[in-house]
């Protein structure tokens, strides 16, 4: 069964890249620029990942965390984070809201895919 | 007839008496067993002082010359003690709190601690007093040669009696250096005396009345002359006498002494102020009757003034006659006692002292012990007193009666009284006007009576007393001015006091008082009202306290002086070493020392260690002065420490700034870091994948190279700006100013920013007007233009997004303003738009770091320009300010 991951980012480029990383390695990709929109999306599609950014138009990625964990049906979703703010706050305030994973900008790609197998538990 | 020999042993075992109890009296005391030594009784006992061998032996002898004329003298005292609450207490009270030794103290400390008046006035006690030591020593050696067989020189018996005096006086007399301490011996022992003398007296007219007559009615029955009785009573002469023998009691050195600076305690006054008159009437009483023997019994040569010895050695009984002699010899040795010490006290603290301070003047701490000092002067003093007392003894040979002698004594001491009235009463009362009241009084004192008792034999001649000086009859000493007094004792008061009075009130009325002259005014005369809560007077600058224990202990002793020392030190809440040099110190020490050397000894060594002599006016202003300078100097404080606190807010302000620089500085930072990694993870990620990738279709990796193209010059960018921003913020950055075409620029600015507007689907409302010739940098103005514009483009928001630009011109200032149509910006949030790395909301532009607002601003204020925020315009509406370009301007 193909693993759905919403990416949640507004750097088209970040998007771009990631969104052909993973759909090379099989998974199901949607995208969404904006935070406010993110919930919705999630509760469409219910993925099996979410890649959060933190810096969002709209509603920051720390807010719409909060969100996701508090929404009945979607609040077990994992969570990866990725911030270009490498600051241990911000680390901690992610798992203190429930982030699964916390990568900071740039990324590797290879590790970028092997969480994402982790998270969606194709691999263990 | 009791013996030569008899008289001498009994007179010798009477001294001794007296020695005993003088010393049985001072030691109680010491030990603080005063019992009845300190009470009202012995006070009015030794105020008999009064009653001299003068009244004693003289009484008589007036009565048997004037018959009444004796009581007068009597009565004098018995109204200034019956009225005691208008003069003495005030006396008393104001002797007490000053600490004052004798009524030339009294003078000195209330005409501004005065020297001068002290030594005045000591001068003329003594002049005043010694013809009544001299009448005592006569009145004694009389006594003697009357029970002298063998024709002893009177001379030499008074020589012996004037050392005996002395060797007392000085023994009991100068025990203590504090001379306003009481001396308990000689009181007590001068209260014996006044019981011997009324005995004596008493006895002798008993004798009289009931031994020679039978009874009062038969006594009087013999009175040999009527006429006696029936003098004049209140005519000028008794009046005068009634007068003079008030004033006595007050004036005379030694009655001051025994009244006011013995006093212990106020309330004894009050008893005395009838005991003392009973104790007058009872020695008067037989006055009479022992006359009228005299008269009528005795041979008509015998002396008057013998008469109490003589009436009852003429009726045969021995031993009464040897008991009026004791009697006579008691009166006239306390005189002599009493009158030496208050004399020897006047003259040491008013005469020798100053002159004594004034040769050690520059070190009084230093000049050896001044208690030694104070105890021989004292003691020389009145061995001199004594000396000059039987000197005026010799050269007068006991011519004069008894009783002028008293009298002539008594107006040269009343010449005092108006200048204690004044002193007590009248603040206006100056040093100068009692100064010559005094010596006015005086002079016309010794003019008028003084010396012409001497009837030629003094100073003045015969013939100058009865026909004036130079034949001048109007000068003629008793008859001044042609004025007719039957009495010269009458004639001589008239004209002193009234001279006196006249020179005190007028002189006082025209000079002025020092300073001091009027505090000291002040806290006599109303010595009732501030008792209670004393005015610390801050006349003194302290002097250091180690320098005033050393000269309280050199006079006080060290024991007193430590007592007084660690009680003030206590007072000030210290409980141990030595008190601060406080004003109430320096008033505290100058009174103590008051008590031993004089107010005006104590002021001048006081001041001296202070470091300035007397306080005068300037002084006080100089005082004043200080304080002003004081005042000024304490708002010179408040002022530096209003200016500290502002300093100290501005600091605060300052650090609160730095630290929100600070933290600006990390935000920046960090902002740097999330700028510079956002493009940097798409050029990594796609090199990755471009490196790893071996099955990528050709036209995918073209793209993905183009992205890291973009990403590579966004960075740039980025570094371009952070670059800028620096420069521009230190001046460094190369800005010229040209002239420049303003709508060349706007038109460059809107090309490029067309496609943005374009895909944003924003409409530019925009009227080309005339152009203006602005003075910019054709790069720079394009850019603060471009960067404005593409803001508008990216925050405004507005529904449908509106871009207006507008141009307008007032004078040589232009402006350019760019509005969108959106909600604006929030009031709060208008000035941060000028600050690095502000963004308003979570909103990832690219391409932009958040620098473009603050670089602009740089910009335009390089270009003499600005970059504002009209907080009315519609939307967010930035404000391009510019000066036109002027020629004149730019070529110089």
């Amino acid at each position: 069964m193909v693993k759905r991951i919403l990416i949640v980012e507004d750097e088209a480029n970040i998007v771009e890249s990631l969104a052909f990383l993973l759909r090379r390695d099989g998974f199901d990709v949607s995208t969404i620029p904006d935070g406010a929109r993110a919930l919705a999306e999630a509760e469409r599609i219910t993925p099996d990942l979410m890649i959060l950014d933190v810096m969002l138009p709209n509603l920051s990625g720390f807010d719409v965390l909060r969100d996701l964990r508090t929404h009945g049906a979607l609040g077990t979703t994992p969570v990866m984070m990725l911030t270009a703010k490498g600051q241990t706050r911000d680390r901690d305030q992610a798992e203190q809201l429930g982030a699964d994973l916390f990568m900071t900008k740039p990324f590797s790609n290879a590790e970028i895919i092997a969480q994402a197998r982790r998270l969606t538990g194709l691999t263990p | 007839m009791p013996s030569w020999n008899t008289i001498v042993i009994t007179s010798l075992l009477y001294v001794a008496l007296l020695f005993c109890v003088a010393f049985w009296a001072e030691q109680r005391a010491k030990r603080g067993q005063f019992g009845w030594i300190r009470t009202p009784w012995v006070y009015t006992l030794s105020l008999s002082v009064y009653c001299t061998a003068w009244t004693y032996y003289g009484g008589v002898g007036s009565a048997a010359r004037s018959g009444l004329e004796f009581a007068a003298i009597y009565l004098g005292p018995t109204l200034t003690f019956l009225g005691w609450w208008l003069v003495l207490r005030k006396l008393v009270r104001i002797s007490n709190e000053q600490r004052t030794t004798s009524v030339a103290d009294l003078l000195s400390s209330r005409y501004g601690k005065s020297t001068s008046i002290g030594v005045v006035v000591t001068l003329i006690a003594v002049l005043a007093s010694t013809p009544y030591i001299a009448l005592q020593l006569q009145s004694l050696s009389l006594s003697f040669a009357l029970f002298s067989d063998v024709g002893t020189q009177p001379a030499q018996t008074a020589f012996w009696i004037a050392c005996g005096l002395a060797a007392f006086t000085i023994l009991f007399g100068t025990r203590h250096v504090d001379a306003n301490e009481q001396h308990y011996g000689v009181v007590t022992a001068i209260a014996l005396e006044a019981v011997v003398k009324l005995v004596a007296l008493t006895s002798v007219g008993l004798f009289v009345v009931f031994g020679i007559a039978d009874g009062p009615t038969d006594i009087f029955a013999r009175m040999p002359d009527p006429e006696l009785l029936s003098a004049e009573v209140f005519g000028p002469r008794w009046v005068t006498l009634l007068f003079l023998s008030a004033t006595a009691v007050i004036c005379l050195p030694r009655m001051f002494q025994v009244a006011v600076v013995e006093n212990v305690d106020e309330r004894h006054l009050a008893t005395a102020s009838w005991a003392f008159p009973f104790y007058v009437f009872l020695i008067s009483l037989f006055v009479l009757p022992i006359a009228i023997a005299g008269m009528t019994g005795l041979p008509s040569d015998a002396n008057p003034d013998l008469y109490v010895l003589t009436v009852p050695l003429g009726a045969g009984n021995g031993s009464l006659a040897l008991l009026a002699f004791l009697g006579g010899f008691s009166a006239a040795t306390s005189m002599v006692i009493v009158a030496a010490i208050a004399l020897s006290t006047m003259v040491s603290n008013h005469i020798i002292m100053p002159l004594w301070l004034r040769s050690a003047k520059k070190s009084p701490t230093a000049s050896g012990d001044v208690r030694h000092m104070l105890l021989f002067s004292r003691r020389a003093s009145i061995i001199g007193i004594l000396a000059l007392g039987y000197i005026y003894f010799r050269f007068t040979g006991g011519s004069t009666a008894l009783a002028s002698i008293g009298l002539i004594a008594f107006l040269g001491v009343a010449q005092l009284l108006p200048s204690i009235i004044g002193a007590l009463y009248w603040r206006g009362a100056t040093r100068t006007g009692a100064i010559t009241a005094v010596i006015a009084g005086f002079a016309v004192w010794a003019y008028t009576l003084f010396i012409p008792s001497f009837d030629g034999a003094f100073l003045l001649p015969p013939e100058v007393i009865s026909n004036g000086p130079w034949g001048i009859s109007l000068l003629r000493p008793q008859q001044l001015f042609g004025s007719e007094f039957a009495d010269p004792l009458v004639h001589a008061t008239v004209w002193s006091m009234t001279v006196n009075i006249t020179a005190l009130v007028a002189v006082s009325l025209l000079s002025q008082p020092s300073a001091l002259e009027q505090l000291q005014a002040k806290l006599f005369v109303d010595v009732f009202n501030i008792t209670a809560d004393r005015p610390a007077i801050a006349l003194q600058r302290a002097a250091k306290s180690e320098d005033l224990f050393e000269l309280a202990q050199r006079i006080l002793g060290r024991e007193t002086s430590w007592r007084m020392f660690t009680d003030i030190a206590r007072s000030q809440g210290k409980h141990s070493g030595l008190p601060d040099p406080t004003a109430e110190l320096t008033e505290r020490l100058e009174r103590a020392l008051a008590g031993a050397i004089g107010s005006a000894s104590a002021h001048a060594m006081v001041s001296q260690i202070g470091g300035h002599g007397t306080v005068s006016v300037s002084e006080l202003m100089r005082m004043a002065d200080e304080t002003a300078q004081i005042i000024e100097y304490s708002n010179r404080i408040e002022e530096k420490s209003r200016e500290l606190q502002e300093t100290a807010s501005q600091l605060r302000h300052a650090n609160a700034r730095l630290h929100e620089i600070a933290e600006q500085k990390d935000a920046f930072l960090s902002q740097i870091s999330h700028e510079l990694r956002t493009p940097m993870t798409s050029v990594r990620s796609f090199a990755e994948i471009l490196r790893d990738g071996d099955d990528l279709e050709p036209e995918q990796a073209r793209r993905f190279v183009s992205i890291i193209h973009e990403e590579a010059q966004r960075l740039t960018r980025l570094l371009d700006e952070i670059l800028d921003v620096s420069v521009l913020e230190n001046g460094k950055a190369q800005i010229e100013k040209v002239p420049v075409s303003l709508n060349a620029s706007i038109e460059q600015a809107l090309a490029a920013t067309e496609p943005l507007m374009r895909r944003a689907g924003v409409q530019l409302i925009h009227a080309s007007g005339p152009d203006i010739t602005v003075s910019a940098d054709r790069d720079r103005l394009a850019q603060v233009l471009i960067n404005v514009l593409s803001n508008a483009v990216k925050y405004g928001r507005g529904q449908p997004p509106a871009i207006i630009v507008q141009v307008s011109r007032d004078r040589d200032q232009v402006q350019v303003t760019v509005a969108d149509n959106g909600p604006g910006i929030a009031p709060d949030d208008q000035e941060k738009v000028f600050e690095k790395f502000t963004r308003l909301q979570h909103q990832t532009l690219a391409g932009s770091a958040g620098l473009g607002l603050p670089i602009s601003r740089e910009i335009m204020r390089n270009l003499d320009g600005d970059l504002t925020l009209d907080p009315n315009g519609p939307g967010a509406s930035f404000r391009i300010t510019l000066k036109t370009y002027d020629e004149n301007n730019h070529t110089l």
